[in-house]
């Protein structure tokens, strides 16, 4: 069986590691500050006891007054999953570093979640539209678009 | 005097008979070699995610056909699964062991599909696709004493599923069972140690397993890479701890294993098949009571299963209403398509062909 990790026991190991960059944590899932989301996922991936390789899912969700961008990571050796988040407020200029150059997997996933909610991902090196054509107006997922 | 060339860019598709379906490759070519390439995908997109936004639980329920269209039934196991995770549904024994008879059998109609055009996109035209079909015909049949239905079934229901087979389908499903391992031995016979296809795939596409993991491939992909990692196995839902099977793994993640694994895992639903009838309960519960108006309780959960191509998941957010927040699916096929490049740079056109066929990909399910 895949282990699910308790998000709040990862969040008092990472605030060892990364004081004030873990925003909120519950039984499934921990929130980290998109600041140092970057720094986060690298120390899931490189650390033993975590190692992190999987990167299974990744989906941004429209909350209205915040979006959330959700990472389900799997470290196949281990055989345990945890769910990692992130939150970027506002409505405009919403910016969440990328980890395509962690997991390939986020190559599409992050084109899809800019294409269809508007979500930057700085660092990742093809952001272009995945779905819709270039020159298409609006983010067709975000709730406000009807 | 030396030549002045440049590259040459080729656009593949979208309308391609070897792109099954509508997608579009813009290729960089110097002379035959590929040099560069891009997918560009997204002409079968039909905002499936925001249309479920919508619609209730149930209502969602055929949306899920038209995702991998191939594979109907793994596709609205793997939906209801996910939905009763996050409404906390127990599911009666008899409709898990129902759902497991049809997912190997759904498993085994993909991959016969998987490996027919594979090898038509190979060269040999119609032929393999032919004798695949034979057998692919017999699983569709069943399906359609199930539920009326040949391509688009939606017979999974939350708690269970809609409804029981007529009489004439078990002796149908045993003589299928009892027949599909020599008809395996037939492909192999005919294929696995062909010539022309050791010759076109053996060292061609290859996949190594530290990149196959970080691009996150999963199904006969990344198992084929030497990968063994098989949700069935490592994360068992249903009632797949009850069987005994093998998960097939490859050597060097080059075209052929990828023909080899799905071969292989044909094999392996047939063994399962024949446990799960043999222990099949006779009488008992198809579906558990639950309301047309589903409200599941505020929260989300990610629901996977081993569908035939690889890791299917549903991400759903609940805000207790009626209809999903938020409706995310987690398609293989969209994600094992992400090292295409670095698969097919240094090959020649016609190899490209092949490689993209051993992914084994399906549009509906990569546009959604």
């Amino acid at each position: 069986m895949t282990v699910a990790l308790k998000g709040e026991d990862v969040a008092k190991k990472l605030g060892e590691v990364f004081p004030g960059a873990v925003v909120a944590s519950d039984k499934v899932a921990i929130v980290v500050d998109s600041q140092s989301l970057y720094k986060v996922a690298e120390y899931l991936k490189n650390t033993a006891g975590f190692e992190f390789d999987y990167l299974a899912n990744l989906a941004a969700v429209d909350y209205v007054d915040y979006f959330e961008v959700v990472y389900h990571l799997t470290s196949l050796k281990n055989n345990h999953s945890l769910v990692l988040k992130t939150r970027c407020y506002g409505r405009e200029k919403l910016i969440v570093p990328s980890v395509y150059s962690l997991w390939r997997t986020a190559d599409y996933q992050e084109r899809e979640a800019f294409d269809l909610m508007g979500i930057t991902f700085t660092g990742h090196p093809n952001l272009k539209r995945l779905f819709l054509w270039e020159g298409f107006e609006g983010h067709p997922l975000r709730r406000d678009y009807l | 005097m030396a030549i002045k060339t440049e590259p040459f860019i080729l656009n593949m598709g979208p309308q391609h008979p070897s792109t099954h379906g509508v997608f579009r490759m813009r290729v960089t070519l110097d002379g035959e070699v590929i040099v560069g390439l891009e997918p560009i995908i997204g002409y079968l997109h039909r905002g499936i995610e925001k249309l479920a936004e919508g619609r209730t639980y149930i209502q969602n329920m055929p949306f899920t056909d038209r995702l991998d269209y191939v594979t109907s039934m793994t596709n609205n196991l793997a939906y209801a699964m996910a939905v009763e995770k996050l409404a906390g549904i127990k599911v009666p024994e008899r409709a898990e062991y129902f759902r497991v008879v049809i997912a190997e059998m759904m498993r085994i109609s993909s991959h016969l599909m998987g490996v027919g055009f594979f090898l038509n996109d190979l060269g040999a035209m119609m032929t393999p696709v032919l004798y695949m079909w034979r057998e692919r015909e017999k699983v569709v049949d069943l399906f359609e004493m199930l539920c009326g239905q040949r391509l688009t079934y939606n017979y999974m229901r939350f708690g269970g599923v809609s409804q029981d087979v007529p009489e004439e389908f078990w002796p149908a499903l045993k003589r299928f069972v009892a027949e599909m391992p020599k008809f395996i031995d037939e492909y192999e016979q005919l294929l696995s140690l062909n010539e022309i296809l050791l010759a076109r795939t053996k060292g061609v596409g290859i996949l190594p397993s530290d990149m196959a993991v970080n691009i996150g491939a999963s199904g006969p992909v990344l198992r084929a890479s030497g990968v063994k990692w098989d949700l069935r196995r490592a994360d068992p839902y249903s009632i797949y701890d009850r069987f005994d099977f093998d998960v097939p793994v490859g050597s060097v993640g080059d075209c052929y294993d990828r023909y080899m694994v799905k071969i292989e895992e044909m094999r392996q639903s047939v063994r399962i098949l024949e446990q799960a009838i043999a222990q099949f309960p006779a009488k008992g519960e198809l579906c558990a009571n639950v309301p047309l108006l589903l409200r599941p309780p505020v929260g989300e959960v990610y629901g996977r299963i081993e569908a035939p191509k690889g890791e299917l998941g549903f991400y759903l957010v609940s805000d207790n209403s009626i209809a999903p927040y938020r409706f995310h699916v987690r398609t293989p096929e969209l994600i094992n398509l992400t090292a295409l490049r670095e698969m097919t740079i240094g090959w020649k056109v016609a190899d490209l062909i092949i490689i993209f066929g051993s992914i084994d990909i399906c549009m509906g399910e990569i546009d959604r």
